[in-house]
């Protein structure tokens, strides 16, 4: 394996900061949705992204790792411009980047700790998936990981049968699984319960904490953002308009975020 | 309520359409002349029924002569292995198929390629195939394999290409996003999406390829098909009855299994 592990890049010392320039998209010519970003985020800590919809958070996030193709701009991340990648050298990069999504996006009709593998596809080769014959060392850190979200129960149910609070343990768990030195979440709250939500953004922080790695997340819930973040960015259309710690964010940010008045009282 | 009954309107609710008359009355016209033309007529079928009297007393009883019964056995035997030679071999080759033919996975142009080799697959009936098959590489199991290959792949690739476009695209993306390579995305994103309807389809397959079996038999294509034209030529007809019956059963056969498959794999 090229990879290295979290555990080696801490010894090594690698850089984990992500440094976006001038990031633009149009999905459509003259429309666009990220007009020339810029955002530096270093190598740890759990930076929240809010803004209201449609403002381009979801891109933002989707263009690190490339599920969107940038229109110009740059990404730069572990000596690499993410933006300029393709085929194999692309899929590499991924590896190195999980994600979390709004709708947990589990492959519904395989089981929980084949959805967990999912994150070593990166690595393993594609027979080896196919024959189930994942490396011991892959099915035990699985199990771990399951144990670590509470979900070793259900190692063999399939994920359709999860409720949605538990479908996102299996997305983090399958995020994690790829030793990421990123982590991105794309409104991983968003489909879930008060309490459930508190629970995964707990869970994110927490294992992107232990694990050294920065998390970026997308946020609707400005109250989820001020408890778990370190730093705040809040996005208006396509461009950010407040970057600070979430003690800093005042009403008044608010405002320029999500625009109108009267929605506060 | 005099305001119900006093007639307030002189349009008609129920205006007649002529467009749809003229129609009717065009093709009863034309099932007149053509009925005419291939001389269809009452006597013409009366006598039929006669003819088709005696040809069914001819077929009982069933030939059970133990060479006649050789005769089957060595066409069942061989008409099996055709049906299930061409429906391993079509359906490992629809695989690849129907996956570049669906546009959420492939490329447009090659998307597109793939879709019209599968309309041309789809064009023909597997006799036409299987005569063009036995004029190309002669009489034989082979001609009647490859004709049945062709019917398996237009039929297990256009369905599976419809089943790989309407799978979630969301679960995909999460495999993709964990760099995984895009055989694995196939293993792991595909497959379990469209797997149970695809083991469906070959259920069916299996099933359609064990009657059509017997049909390229009767073009050269080998098989059972190929013991029932001889019988007929030579007016056997009571061996004719035991072919038939042999079919029936085979058929039946490939229900259950089919069937047995289905919920094996769901």
């Amino acid at each position: 394996m090229d990879a290295t592990t979290p555990a080696q890049a801490a010894a090594a010392g690698i850089d984990r900061s992500l440094v976006i320039r001038n990031l633009s998209k149009e999905y459509r010519v003259g429309a666009p949705v990220l007009k020339a970003i810029s955002l530096t985020v270093e190598g740890r800590g759990v930076t929240a992204i809010i803004g209201p919809s449609g403002t381009g958070k979801s891109t933002l996030v989707r263009c690190i790792n490339r599920l969107v193709d940038p229109t110009s701009g740059e990404i730069l991340f572990l000596g690499q411009d993410l933006a300029r990648l393709h085929g194999g050298a692309l899929r590499k990069a991924r590896r190195h980047i999980g994600m979390v999504f709004q709708e947990y996006n589990l492959v519904e009709r395989l089981s929980v700790i084949e959805n967990v593998l999912t994150g070593r596809l990166g690595y393993v080769p594609v027979w080896r998936a196919w024959l189930r014959k994942f490396p011991a060392a892959d099915v035990d850190r699985a199990f771990r990981l399951l144990d670590a979200v509470g979900l070793s129960d259900q190692a063999a149910q399939r994920a359709d049968r999860l409720s949605g609070g538990q479908r996102q343990r299996v997305g983090i768990a399958r995020a994690l699984m790829q030793q990421p030195d990123l982590l991105l979440a794309d409104e991983p709250t968003s489909s879930l319960d008060p309490k459930t939500a508190v629970e995964i953004m707990e869970l994110i922080a927490r294992r992107a904490g232990e694990a050294g790695i920065p998390a970026i997340v997308n946020l609707h819930n400005v109250e989820l953002a001020k408890r778990f973040a370190t730093r705040v960015v809040g996005m208006a259309k396509g461009e950010i308009v407040f970057d600070g710690p979430p003690d800093r964010l005042e009403d008044e940010h608010l405002l320029a975020i999500y625009g109108g008045e009267g929605w506060l009282e | 309520m005099s305001d119900v009954s006093a007639p307030r309107t002189t349009r008609n609710p129920f205006p007649p359409n002529w467009a749809a008359r003229l129609s009717l009355l065009a093709l009863a016209l034309y099932v007149v002349y053509a009925c005419s033309t291939l001389d269809i007529t009452w006597t013409r079928f009366v006598d039929g029924l006669g003819h088709g009297g005696r040809f069914l007393s001819r077929m009982f009883p069933p030939a059970v002569a133990p060479d006649k019964l050789q005769l089957l056995q060595h066409g069942m035997i061989e008409s099996l292995q055709i049906a299930i030679l061409a429906s391993v071999f079509g359906i490992a080759l629809s695989l690849p198929l129907g996956l570049a033919a669906a546009r959420n996975l492939s490329p447009a142009p090659l998307a597109w390629l793939s879709r019209i080799v599968i309309a041309l697959f789809r064009t023909f009936h597997p006799l036409i195939v299987a005569i063009l098959f036995v004029k190309a590489i002669g009489f034989g199991a082979l001609a009647g394999i490859l004709a049945l290959v062709v019917a398996s792949m237009g039929f297990v690739s256009k369905l599976l290409a419809d089943a790989v476009e309407e799978m979630s695209m969301r679960q995909l993306e999460a495999v993709r996003a964990t760099g995984a390579s895009f055989l694995s995305v196939v293993v792991m994103g595909v497959l379990p999406q469209v797997m149970p309807r695809f083991i469906g389809f070959c259920a069916y397959q299996l099933d359609s390829n064990l009657r059509n079996s017997a049909l390229v038999g009767l073009v050269g294509g080998g098989g059972i098909g190929a013991t029932l034209f001889t019988a007929f030529q030579r007016f056997d007809y009571d061996f004719v009855l035991t072919i038939l019956l042999a079919i029936v059963a085979i058929v039946m056969l490939g229900e259950i299994v089919s069937g047995w498959m289905r919920r094996l794999f769901q």
